[in-house]
Protein backbone atom coordinates (compact mmCIF):
# COMPACT_ATOMS: atom_id res chain seq x y z
CA UNK A 1 0.00 0.00 0.00
CA UNK A 2 1.02 3.54 -0.83
CA UNK A 3 1.57 6.06 2.19
CA UNK A 4 -1.98 7.85 1.51
CA UNK A 5 -2.58 10.72 -0.57
CA UNK A 6 -4.14 14.26 0.46
CA UNK A 7 -7.49 15.06 -1.74
CA UNK A 8 -5.21 17.36 -3.52
CA UNK A 9 -2.80 15.00 -4.94
CA UNK A 10 -5.59 12.83 -5.82
CA UNK A 11 -7.05 15.88 -7.70
CA UNK A 12 -4.10 15.87 -9.59
CA UNK A 13 -4.49 12.28 -10.20
CA UNK A 14 -7.46 12.43 -11.75
CA UNK A 15 -6.35 15.09 -13.98
CA UNK A 16 -3.19 13.84 -15.43
CA UNK A 17 -3.24 13.63 -19.08
CA UNK A 18 -3.24 9.71 -19.93
CA UNK A 19 -6.18 8.84 -16.88
CA UNK A 20 -7.84 6.24 -18.63
CA UNK A 21 -11.62 7.21 -19.83
CA UNK A 22 -14.66 5.43 -20.82
CA UNK A 23 -13.69 4.62 -23.98
CA UNK A 24 -10.38 2.71 -22.80
CA UNK A 25 -12.63 0.66 -20.33
CA UNK A 26 -15.09 -0.23 -22.58
CA UNK A 27 -13.76 -3.25 -24.56
CA UNK A 28 -11.31 -4.14 -21.45
CA UNK A 29 -14.64 -5.09 -19.57
CA UNK A 30 -17.14 -5.56 -22.03
CA UNK A 31 -18.11 -7.12 -25.30
CA UNK A 32 -20.85 -6.97 -27.75
CA UNK A 33 -21.23 -2.61 -26.90
CA UNK A 34 -24.04 -1.31 -29.40
CA UNK A 35 -24.21 2.49 -28.85
CA UNK A 36 -27.56 4.03 -28.93
CA UNK A 37 -27.90 7.79 -29.93
CA UNK A 38 -30.20 10.50 -29.18
CA UNK A 39 -32.78 11.36 -26.47
CA UNK A 40 -35.73 11.55 -28.89
CA UNK A 41 -36.32 14.71 -28.23
CA UNK A 42 -33.96 17.11 -29.52
CA UNK A 43 -30.45 15.82 -30.06
CA UNK A 44 -27.55 13.66 -29.22
CA UNK A 45 -25.13 14.49 -26.88
CA UNK A 46 -21.71 13.31 -27.10
CA UNK A 47 -20.90 14.17 -23.08
CA UNK A 48 -22.72 10.95 -22.69
CA UNK A 49 -22.65 7.55 -24.46
CA UNK A 50 -24.84 4.99 -23.63
CA UNK A 51 -25.86 1.46 -25.07
CA UNK A 52 -26.09 -2.06 -24.83
CA UNK A 53 -23.04 -5.19 -24.04
CA UNK A 54 -22.40 -7.78 -22.12
CA UNK A 55 -21.07 -8.21 -18.75
CA UNK A 56 -19.80 -11.99 -18.89
CA UNK A 57 -22.54 -12.78 -20.54
CA UNK A 58 -24.89 -10.90 -19.21
CA UNK A 59 -26.52 -8.20 -21.62
CA UNK A 60 -26.48 -4.76 -19.37
CA UNK A 61 -27.26 -1.23 -20.13
CA UNK A 62 -24.22 0.83 -19.60
CA UNK A 63 -24.55 4.95 -19.25
CA UNK A 64 -21.38 6.75 -19.24
CA UNK A 65 -19.89 10.30 -19.37
CA UNK A 66 -17.14 10.99 -21.78
CA UNK A 67 -13.81 12.84 -21.32
CA UNK A 68 -11.61 13.26 -24.21
CA UNK A 69 -8.24 12.01 -24.20
CA UNK A 70 -7.31 15.00 -26.22
CA UNK A 71 -8.27 18.59 -27.39
CA UNK A 72 -10.33 17.33 -30.72
CA UNK A 73 -12.26 14.49 -27.94
CA UNK A 74 -12.50 17.09 -25.48
CA UNK A 75 -14.77 20.00 -28.01
CA UNK A 76 -16.68 16.94 -29.10
CA UNK A 77 -17.68 15.67 -25.77
CA UNK A 78 -17.44 19.02 -24.41
CA UNK A 79 -15.32 18.15 -21.58
CA UNK A 80 -17.50 16.09 -20.46
CA UNK A 81 -20.13 18.40 -19.47
CA UNK A 82 -23.52 16.89 -20.49
CA UNK A 83 -26.24 18.93 -22.03
CA UNK A 84 -29.73 18.54 -21.08
CA UNK A 85 -30.25 16.19 -24.08
CA UNK A 86 -27.44 14.01 -22.61
CA UNK A 87 -29.50 13.24 -19.46
CA UNK A 88 -32.84 12.65 -21.49
CA UNK A 89 -30.50 10.10 -23.08
CA UNK A 90 -29.93 8.44 -20.11
CA UNK A 91 -33.16 8.36 -18.86
CA UNK A 92 -34.55 6.94 -22.25
CA UNK A 93 -31.80 4.07 -22.20
CA UNK A 94 -32.52 3.38 -18.42
CA UNK A 95 -35.95 2.84 -18.76
CA UNK A 96 -35.07 0.38 -21.93
CA UNK A 97 -33.23 -1.43 -19.66
CA UNK A 98 -36.11 -1.67 -16.86
CA UNK A 99 -38.59 -2.75 -19.72
CA UNK A 100 -35.77 -5.54 -20.77
CA UNK A 101 -34.61 -6.69 -17.65
CA UNK A 102 -30.96 -5.10 -17.96
CA UNK A 103 -29.44 -3.72 -14.96
CA UNK A 104 -27.58 -0.28 -15.39
CA UNK A 105 -24.24 0.62 -14.99
CA UNK A 106 -23.34 4.14 -14.92
CA UNK A 107 -19.72 5.74 -14.93
CA UNK A 108 -19.73 9.12 -13.43
CA UNK A 109 -17.10 11.14 -14.32
CA UNK A 110 -17.62 15.13 -15.16
CA UNK A 111 -16.83 18.06 -13.88
CA UNK A 112 -20.63 19.09 -14.05
CA UNK A 113 -22.94 19.92 -16.31
CA UNK A 114 -23.01 21.87 -19.26
CA UNK A 115 -23.43 25.91 -18.11
CA UNK A 116 -24.35 27.84 -21.00
CA UNK A 117 -27.06 29.87 -22.87
CA UNK A 118 -28.93 26.20 -24.76
CA UNK A 119 -28.36 24.45 -21.29
CA UNK A 120 -30.72 27.15 -19.96
CA UNK A 121 -32.82 27.59 -22.53
CA UNK A 122 -33.61 23.71 -22.65
CA UNK A 123 -33.93 22.97 -19.58
CA UNK A 124 -31.00 21.69 -17.65
CA UNK A 125 -32.54 21.96 -13.92
CA UNK A 126 -35.47 20.49 -15.49
CA UNK A 127 -33.36 17.26 -16.81
CA UNK A 128 -31.67 16.52 -14.10
CA UNK A 129 -34.28 16.61 -11.33
CA UNK A 130 -36.36 13.79 -13.64
CA UNK A 131 -33.26 11.37 -13.54
CA UNK A 132 -32.82 11.93 -9.91
CA UNK A 133 -36.07 11.42 -9.30
CA UNK A 134 -36.70 9.07 -11.89
CA UNK A 135 -34.15 6.73 -11.38
CA UNK A 136 -34.92 6.27 -7.38
CA UNK A 137 -37.29 4.11 -8.79
CA UNK A 138 -36.36 2.23 -12.19
CA UNK A 139 -37.53 -1.30 -11.12
CA UNK A 140 -34.08 -2.86 -12.42
CA UNK A 141 -30.52 -2.61 -10.24
CA UNK A 142 -28.27 0.20 -10.79
CA UNK A 143 -24.46 0.28 -9.80
CA UNK A 144 -22.79 3.47 -10.25
CA UNK A 145 -19.19 4.13 -10.48
CA UNK A 146 -17.22 7.40 -10.10
CA UNK A 147 -13.86 6.97 -12.15
CA UNK A 148 -12.44 10.39 -12.06
CA UNK A 149 -14.24 13.40 -10.50
CA UNK A 150 -18.31 13.72 -10.44
CA UNK A 151 -18.91 17.21 -9.58
CA UNK A 152 -22.80 18.35 -8.47
CA UNK A 153 -26.09 17.96 -9.92
CA UNK A 154 -24.40 16.85 -13.18
CA UNK A 155 -22.83 14.21 -11.39
CA UNK A 156 -25.78 12.82 -9.20
CA UNK A 157 -27.87 13.05 -12.58
CA UNK A 158 -26.34 9.37 -12.89
CA UNK A 159 -25.85 9.06 -9.54
CA UNK A 160 -29.05 7.89 -7.93
CA UNK A 161 -28.39 3.88 -7.52
CA UNK A 162 -28.12 1.00 -5.53
CA UNK A 163 -24.52 0.84 -4.66
CA UNK A 164 -22.08 3.50 -5.57
CA UNK A 165 -18.57 2.51 -6.02
CA UNK A 166 -15.26 5.05 -6.75
CA UNK A 167 -12.03 4.76 -8.02
CA UNK A 168 -9.43 5.06 -5.12
CA UNK A 169 -8.48 8.60 -6.32
CA UNK A 170 -11.68 9.65 -7.54
CA UNK A 171 -13.62 12.56 -5.98
CA UNK A 172 -17.14 13.54 -5.42
CA UNK A 173 -18.17 17.59 -4.63
CA UNK A 174 -20.66 19.57 -4.23
CA UNK A 175 -18.81 22.43 -6.70
CA UNK A 176 -15.32 21.88 -7.69
CA UNK A 177 -12.47 22.98 -4.88
CA UNK A 178 -12.13 26.17 -6.90
CA UNK A 179 -15.18 27.48 -7.01
CA UNK A 180 -15.54 26.71 -3.02
CA UNK A 181 -12.67 28.57 -2.04
CA UNK A 182 -14.16 31.33 -4.29
CA UNK A 183 -18.00 31.57 -3.10
CA UNK A 184 -16.89 30.82 0.47
CA UNK A 185 -13.66 32.56 1.03
CA UNK A 186 -13.90 34.90 -2.05
CA UNK A 187 -10.41 33.50 -3.05
CA UNK A 188 -10.17 30.94 -5.57
CA UNK A 189 -6.30 30.82 -4.91
CA UNK A 190 -7.36 28.55 -1.51
CA UNK A 191 -8.54 25.78 -3.58
CA UNK A 192 -5.71 23.27 -2.49
CA UNK A 193 -6.83 24.21 1.07
CA UNK A 194 -10.34 24.06 0.22
CA UNK A 195 -9.96 20.54 -1.81
CA UNK A 196 -8.92 19.66 1.90
CA UNK A 197 -11.53 20.97 3.82
CA UNK A 198 -14.56 20.02 1.61
CA UNK A 199 -14.61 15.72 2.00
CA UNK A 200 -14.58 14.85 -1.47
CA UNK A 201 -12.48 11.33 -1.30
CA UNK A 202 -13.43 8.06 -1.63
CA UNK A 203 -12.62 7.28 2.07
CA UNK A 204 -14.50 10.37 2.82
CA UNK A 205 -17.87 9.50 0.87
CA UNK A 206 -17.68 6.14 2.32
CA UNK A 207 -17.35 7.11 6.43
CA UNK A 208 -20.63 9.41 5.07
CA UNK A 209 -22.74 6.98 3.67
CA UNK A 210 -22.72 8.41 -0.01
CA UNK A 211 -20.39 5.13 -1.33
CA UNK A 212 -20.20 1.92 -0.58
CA UNK A 213 -16.79 0.72 -2.48
CA UNK A 214 -13.87 1.64 -3.23
CA UNK A 215 -11.73 -0.03 -6.32
CA UNK A 216 -8.31 -0.09 -5.77
CA UNK A 217 -6.20 1.76 -8.48
CA UNK A 218 -2.93 0.21 -9.37
CA UNK A 219 0.19 1.82 -8.07
CA UNK A 220 0.79 5.70 -9.04
CA UNK A 221 -2.93 5.47 -10.56
CA UNK A 222 -5.50 4.50 -12.51
CA UNK A 223 -3.17 5.22 -16.05
CA UNK A 224 0.10 3.40 -14.60
CA UNK A 225 -1.68 0.04 -15.59
CA UNK A 226 -5.06 0.19 -17.89
CA UNK A 227 -5.34 -3.58 -17.87
CA UNK A 228 -4.80 -4.09 -13.84
CA UNK A 229 -7.57 -1.22 -13.19
CA UNK A 230 -10.33 -2.67 -16.40
CA UNK A 231 -9.85 -5.92 -14.31
CA UNK A 232 -10.60 -4.54 -10.93
CA UNK A 233 -13.36 -2.60 -12.03
CA UNK A 234 -14.55 -5.96 -13.83
CA UNK A 235 -14.50 -7.84 -10.76
CA UNK A 236 -16.40 -5.58 -8.69
CA UNK A 237 -19.41 -5.34 -11.38
CA UNK A 238 -19.30 -9.13 -12.22
CA UNK A 239 -19.37 -9.77 -8.20
CA UNK A 240 -22.27 -6.83 -7.68
CA UNK A 241 -24.31 -7.07 -10.43
CA UNK A 242 -25.76 -11.04 -9.75
CA UNK A 243 -26.12 -9.78 -6.17
CA UNK A 244 -28.41 -7.16 -6.92
CA UNK A 245 -30.26 -8.84 -9.47
CA UNK A 246 -30.62 -11.79 -7.14
CA UNK A 247 -32.31 -9.51 -4.91
CA UNK A 248 -36.52 -8.87 -4.85
CA UNK A 249 -37.15 -5.57 -6.60
CA UNK A 250 -38.93 -3.62 -3.96
CA UNK A 251 -36.59 -4.58 -1.35
CA UNK A 252 -33.89 -3.05 -3.81
CA UNK A 253 -36.07 0.07 -4.51
CA UNK A 254 -36.99 0.56 -0.90
CA UNK A 255 -32.67 0.15 0.39
CA UNK A 256 -32.49 2.19 -2.59
CA UNK A 257 -34.38 5.11 -1.11
CA UNK A 258 -33.23 4.79 2.32
CA UNK A 259 -30.03 5.22 1.17
CA UNK A 260 -29.88 8.75 0.55
CA UNK A 261 -33.28 9.31 2.66
CA UNK A 262 -30.72 9.06 5.65
CA UNK A 263 -27.91 11.36 4.81
CA UNK A 264 -27.65 14.33 6.32
CA UNK A 265 -27.26 15.67 9.78
CA UNK A 266 -29.24 17.72 11.89
CA UNK A 267 -30.79 17.55 15.79
CA UNK A 268 -34.36 18.40 16.51
CA UNK B 1 -23.70 28.25 -4.61
CA UNK B 2 -24.87 31.70 -5.45
CA UNK B 3 -25.17 33.40 -2.81
CA UNK B 4 -22.49 35.92 -3.54
CA UNK B 5 -24.37 36.83 -6.43
CA UNK B 6 -28.02 37.75 -5.01
CA UNK B 7 -26.48 39.79 -2.17
CA UNK B 8 -26.02 42.49 -4.61
CA UNK B 9 -29.45 42.09 -5.45
CA UNK B 10 -30.53 41.55 -1.66
CA UNK B 11 -28.82 44.86 -0.46
CA UNK B 12 -30.74 46.67 -3.13
CA UNK B 13 -33.58 45.48 -2.50
CA UNK B 14 -34.81 42.95 0.13
CA UNK B 15 -33.14 44.04 3.18
CA UNK B 16 -34.51 47.28 3.77
CA UNK B 17 -32.25 48.88 6.88
CA UNK B 18 -30.58 51.30 4.91
CA UNK B 19 -33.72 52.16 2.47
CA UNK B 20 -36.22 52.42 5.16
CA UNK B 21 -34.62 55.62 6.05
CA UNK B 22 -35.17 57.39 3.15
CA UNK B 23 -38.58 55.56 2.62
CA UNK B 24 -37.55 54.44 -0.99
CA UNK B 25 -36.58 51.03 -2.24
CA UNK B 26 -34.91 50.50 -5.98
CA UNK B 27 -36.36 48.00 -7.84
CA UNK B 28 -33.86 45.30 -8.93
CA UNK B 29 -35.67 44.78 -12.19
CA UNK B 30 -36.53 48.05 -13.88
CA UNK B 31 -34.34 50.25 -11.06
CA UNK B 32 -37.52 52.37 -10.42
CA UNK B 33 -37.45 54.05 -6.86
CA UNK B 34 -40.30 53.32 -4.95
CA UNK B 35 -42.34 54.45 -1.87
CA UNK B 36 -41.32 51.82 0.75
CA UNK B 37 -44.68 52.56 2.17
CA UNK B 38 -46.39 52.05 -1.69
CA UNK B 39 -44.22 48.92 -1.81
CA UNK B 40 -45.40 47.26 1.28
CA UNK B 41 -49.29 48.00 0.59
CA UNK B 42 -48.73 45.96 -2.80
CA UNK B 43 -47.23 42.92 -0.91
CA UNK B 44 -43.96 43.85 -2.41
CA UNK B 45 -44.14 44.10 -5.85
CA UNK B 46 -42.77 46.58 -7.92
CA UNK B 47 -45.80 48.71 -8.78
CA UNK B 48 -43.78 50.39 -11.93
CA UNK B 49 -42.64 47.12 -13.80
CA UNK B 50 -44.39 44.33 -11.38
CA UNK B 51 -41.10 42.54 -10.65
CA UNK B 52 -42.33 40.84 -7.52
CA UNK B 53 -40.18 40.94 -4.47
CA UNK B 54 -38.91 38.49 -1.64
CA UNK B 55 -41.29 38.05 1.33
CA UNK B 56 -40.37 36.15 4.04
CA UNK B 57 -41.80 32.63 5.29
CA UNK B 58 -44.19 34.43 7.53
CA UNK B 59 -45.45 37.21 5.46
CA UNK B 60 -45.89 34.32 2.21
CA UNK B 61 -47.67 32.23 4.58
CA UNK B 62 -50.43 34.86 5.98
CA UNK B 63 -51.44 35.88 2.66
CA UNK B 64 -51.61 32.49 1.41
CA UNK B 65 -53.13 29.75 4.06
CA UNK B 66 -56.87 30.34 6.24
CA UNK B 67 -56.12 32.52 9.20
CA UNK B 68 -55.35 30.11 12.32
CA UNK B 69 -55.07 26.77 10.30
CA UNK B 70 -51.02 26.61 9.82
CA UNK B 71 -49.11 23.65 11.95
CA UNK B 72 -45.85 24.05 11.94
CA UNK B 73 -43.58 20.60 11.49
CA UNK B 74 -39.89 20.02 12.37
CA UNK B 75 -40.32 23.42 14.33
CA UNK B 76 -36.72 22.87 16.30
CA UNK B 77 -34.73 20.90 13.93
CA UNK B 78 -31.38 22.69 13.35
CA UNK B 79 -28.70 21.86 11.21
CA UNK B 80 -25.33 19.71 12.51
CA UNK B 81 -22.02 20.15 10.63
CA UNK B 82 -21.81 17.21 8.27
CA UNK B 83 -18.49 18.14 6.77
CA UNK B 84 -17.29 20.34 10.48
CA UNK B 85 -16.24 23.41 8.09
CA UNK B 86 -14.94 25.98 10.37
CA UNK B 87 -17.55 28.75 11.77
CA UNK B 88 -20.80 27.09 10.47
CA UNK B 89 -22.38 26.46 13.61
CA UNK B 90 -21.52 29.82 14.80
CA UNK B 91 -22.54 31.43 11.90
CA UNK B 92 -26.06 29.73 11.94
CA UNK B 93 -26.73 30.62 15.47
CA UNK B 94 -25.92 34.51 14.49
CA UNK B 95 -28.41 34.11 11.58
CA UNK B 96 -31.29 32.19 13.73
CA UNK B 97 -30.88 35.22 16.25
CA UNK B 98 -31.01 38.16 13.38
CA UNK B 99 -33.54 36.64 11.32
CA UNK B 100 -36.00 34.05 14.04
CA UNK B 101 -35.75 31.24 11.81
CA UNK B 102 -34.21 28.04 12.64
CA UNK B 103 -33.15 27.47 8.74
CA UNK B 104 -34.31 28.09 4.60
CA UNK B 105 -37.33 26.20 5.10
CA UNK B 106 -40.99 25.85 6.71
CA UNK B 107 -43.04 23.42 6.41
CA UNK B 108 -46.68 22.01 7.74
CA UNK B 109 -50.29 21.62 7.04
CA UNK B 110 -52.71 24.26 6.48
CA UNK B 111 -55.91 24.89 4.68
CA UNK B 112 -56.48 27.08 1.85
CA UNK B 113 -59.67 28.20 1.54
CA UNK B 114 -60.45 24.81 3.33
CA UNK B 115 -58.33 22.99 1.08
CA UNK B 116 -55.89 20.67 3.16
CA UNK B 117 -52.15 20.75 1.77
CA UNK B 118 -49.17 20.07 3.41
CA UNK B 119 -47.22 23.57 2.40
CA UNK B 120 -43.43 24.34 2.39
CA UNK B 121 -41.89 27.73 2.16
CA UNK B 122 -38.05 28.98 1.77
CA UNK B 123 -37.11 31.98 2.61
CA UNK B 124 -34.87 33.85 1.04
CA UNK B 125 -33.05 35.49 4.45
CA UNK B 126 -31.37 32.68 5.72
CA UNK B 127 -28.29 31.72 3.83
CA UNK B 128 -29.89 32.51 0.53
CA UNK B 129 -32.68 29.69 1.29
CA UNK B 130 -30.02 27.37 0.27
CA UNK B 131 -30.65 23.96 0.98
CA UNK B 132 -28.53 21.52 3.62
CA UNK B 133 -29.71 18.46 5.97
CA UNK B 134 -32.56 20.56 7.32
CA UNK B 135 -34.19 21.75 4.54
CA UNK B 136 -33.59 18.23 2.98
CA UNK B 137 -35.26 16.37 5.90
CA UNK B 138 -38.49 19.10 6.22
CA UNK B 139 -39.14 18.83 2.54
CA UNK B 140 -38.60 15.22 2.41
CA UNK B 141 -40.56 14.61 5.77
CA UNK B 142 -43.36 17.19 4.40
CA UNK B 143 -44.01 14.56 1.23
CA UNK B 144 -43.92 11.32 3.22
CA UNK B 145 -46.52 13.33 5.76
CA UNK B 146 -48.51 14.21 2.48
CA UNK B 147 -48.04 10.88 1.02
CA UNK B 148 -49.36 8.66 4.00
CA UNK B 149 -52.39 11.14 4.90
CA UNK B 150 -53.28 11.45 0.77
CA UNK B 151 -52.73 15.15 1.00
CA UNK B 152 -51.41 17.69 -2.18
CA UNK B 153 -48.32 19.37 -1.35
CA UNK B 154 -47.43 23.10 -2.19
CA UNK B 155 -43.90 24.62 -2.08
CA UNK B 156 -42.99 28.12 -2.62
CA UNK B 157 -39.22 27.41 -3.73
CA UNK B 158 -36.57 29.82 -3.83
CA UNK B 159 -33.06 29.35 -3.18
CA UNK B 160 -29.29 29.93 -3.96
CA UNK B 161 -29.07 26.37 -4.17
CA UNK B 162 -26.76 23.95 -2.41
CA UNK B 163 -25.48 24.76 0.82
CA UNK B 164 -21.82 24.59 0.31
CA UNK B 165 -21.04 24.70 4.08
CA UNK B 166 -22.35 21.26 3.84
CA UNK B 167 -20.16 19.96 0.92
CA UNK B 168 -21.52 16.64 -0.51
CA UNK B 169 -24.22 16.10 2.02
CA UNK B 170 -26.04 19.16 0.86
CA UNK B 171 -25.89 17.72 -2.73
CA UNK B 172 -27.58 14.69 -1.46
CA UNK B 173 -30.28 16.61 -0.32
CA UNK B 174 -31.76 16.69 -3.95
CA UNK B 175 -31.95 12.77 -4.03
CA UNK B 176 -33.56 12.93 -1.22
CA UNK B 177 -35.97 15.73 -1.85
CA UNK B 178 -36.61 14.25 -5.36
CA UNK B 179 -36.84 10.85 -4.28
CA UNK B 180 -39.77 12.05 -1.66
CA UNK B 181 -41.56 13.81 -4.45
CA UNK B 182 -41.72 10.88 -6.62
CA UNK B 183 -43.22 8.76 -3.69
CA UNK B 184 -45.86 11.16 -3.48
CA UNK B 185 -46.45 11.72 -7.12
CA UNK B 186 -46.44 7.51 -7.72
CA UNK B 187 -49.78 7.60 -5.05
CA UNK B 188 -51.14 9.94 -6.83
CA UNK B 189 -50.78 12.89 -4.99
CA UNK B 190 -50.68 16.43 -6.25
CA UNK B 191 -47.94 18.91 -6.55
CA UNK B 192 -47.58 22.14 -7.17
CA UNK B 193 -44.18 24.48 -7.26
CA UNK B 194 -44.76 28.00 -7.00
CA UNK B 195 -41.35 29.45 -7.92
CA UNK B 196 -40.46 32.98 -6.32
CA UNK B 197 -37.41 34.95 -6.03
CA UNK B 198 -34.82 33.41 -6.91
CA UNK B 199 -35.22 29.94 -7.95
CA UNK B 200 -31.49 28.49 -8.22
CA UNK B 201 -29.47 25.89 -8.21
CA UNK B 202 -29.49 22.39 -6.77
CA UNK B 203 -33.24 23.49 -5.66
CA UNK B 204 -34.06 23.87 -9.80
CA UNK B 205 -32.07 20.59 -10.29
CA UNK B 206 -34.70 18.93 -7.99
CA UNK B 207 -37.77 18.95 -6.15
CA UNK B 208 -38.68 22.63 -7.54
CA UNK B 209 -38.70 21.34 -10.98
CA UNK B 210 -40.66 18.31 -10.29
CA UNK B 211 -44.16 19.49 -9.80
CA UNK B 212 -47.10 18.48 -11.53
CA UNK B 213 -47.75 22.05 -11.95
CA UNK B 214 -45.04 24.77 -12.05
CA UNK B 215 -46.25 28.51 -11.46
CA UNK B 216 -44.04 31.37 -11.18
CA UNK B 217 -44.14 34.96 -9.92
CA UNK B 218 -43.98 37.31 -12.56
CA UNK B 219 -40.27 38.98 -13.23
CA UNK B 220 -38.60 36.43 -10.47
CA UNK B 221 -35.41 34.53 -11.51
CA UNK B 222 -35.29 31.24 -12.41
CA UNK B 223 -32.51 28.80 -13.53
CA UNK B 224 -30.03 26.14 -12.62
CA UNK B 225 -26.61 28.00 -13.36
CA UNK B 226 -25.60 31.40 -12.18
CA UNK B 227 -26.04 34.31 -14.83
CA UNK B 228 -22.36 35.17 -13.15
CA UNK B 229 -20.92 31.86 -14.57
CA UNK B 230 -22.96 32.00 -17.62
CA UNK B 231 -21.37 35.26 -18.56
CA UNK B 232 -17.70 33.81 -17.69
CA UNK B 233 -17.96 31.15 -20.00
CA UNK B 234 -19.23 32.44 -22.86
CA UNK B 235 -17.42 35.85 -22.21
CA UNK B 236 -20.75 37.63 -23.20
CA UNK B 237 -23.19 39.88 -21.27
CA UNK B 238 -26.50 38.20 -21.46
CA UNK B 239 -29.91 39.81 -21.97
CA UNK B 240 -31.65 40.88 -19.07
CA UNK B 241 -34.57 39.14 -19.68
CA UNK B 242 -32.52 36.37 -19.19
CA UNK B 243 -33.72 33.18 -16.81
CA UNK B 244 -36.54 35.31 -15.75
CA UNK B 245 -40.22 33.66 -15.30
CA UNK B 246 -40.95 34.57 -18.53
CA UNK B 247 -38.48 33.22 -20.10
CA UNK B 248 -38.78 30.23 -18.90
CA UNK B 249 -42.76 30.10 -19.83
CA UNK B 250 -41.80 30.81 -23.26
CA UNK B 251 -39.27 28.05 -23.15
CA UNK B 252 -41.68 25.94 -21.49
CA UNK B 253 -40.81 24.91 -17.88
CA UNK B 254 -43.69 27.11 -16.18
CA UNK B 255 -47.02 26.26 -16.56
CA UNK B 256 -48.31 29.60 -15.46
CA UNK B 257 -47.08 33.25 -13.78
CA UNK B 258 -49.68 33.80 -11.07
CA UNK B 259 -49.71 37.36 -9.52
CA UNK B 260 -49.24 37.49 -6.16
CA UNK B 261 -52.60 38.66 -5.53
CA UNK B 262 -54.29 36.08 -7.19
CA UNK B 263 -51.91 33.35 -5.95
CA UNK B 264 -54.34 32.08 -2.97
CA UNK B 265 -57.73 31.63 -5.61
CA UNK B 266 -55.54 30.04 -8.13
CA UNK B 267 -54.03 27.58 -5.80
CA UNK B 268 -57.30 26.96 -4.13
CA UNK B 269 -59.39 26.10 -8.03
CA UNK B 270 -56.12 23.79 -8.43
CA UNK B 271 -56.55 22.11 -5.21
CA UNK B 272 -60.05 21.97 -5.89
CA UNK B 273 -60.07 20.57 -9.72
CA UNK B 274 -58.05 17.84 -7.96
CA UNK B 275 -61.08 16.90 -5.64
CA UNK B 276 -59.23 18.47 -2.59
CA UNK B 277 -62.25 20.23 -1.22
CA UNK B 278 -62.81 21.38 2.43
CA UNK B 279 -63.62 17.99 4.48
CA UNK B 280 -67.68 19.47 4.93
CA UNK B 281 -68.25 19.38 1.03
CA UNK B 282 -66.39 16.60 0.31
CA UNK B 283 -67.51 14.59 -2.15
Amino acid sequence: MENKKTAWERIQLVHAKGRPTINDYLPLIFTDFYEMHGDRLFGDDKAIIGGIARLDNMPVTIIAQVKGRDINENKSCNFAMPHPEGYRKALRLARQAEKFHRPVICFIDTPGASCGVPDEERGQGEAIAKNIAEFMTIRTPIISIILGEAGSGGALALGVCDELAMLENAQYSVLSPRGFASILWKDASREQEASEVMMITAEDMVRLGIAETIIEEPLGGAHNDLDKISENIKEYLSLKIPEKCKKDIDVLLKERYTKFRKIGEFTE
Amino acid sequence: MFEDFFNVVKKRFNSDSEEEEHKTVKCPRCQTNVLLERYEELHRVCPNCNYHGRLSCKERLSITVDKGSFQEFDVDMISGNPINFPEYCEKQAEIREKTGLKDSVITGKATIKGSPVVIGIMDSRYMMASMGSVAGEKIARAFEYATENSLPVVMFTASGGARMQEGIVSLMQMAKTSGAVKLHSDKGGLYITVMTDPTTGGVTASFASLGDIIIAEPKVLIGFAGRRVIESTIKQKLPDDFQLAEFQHEKGFIDMIVERKKMRSTLSHLLKLHGYYPPEKEV
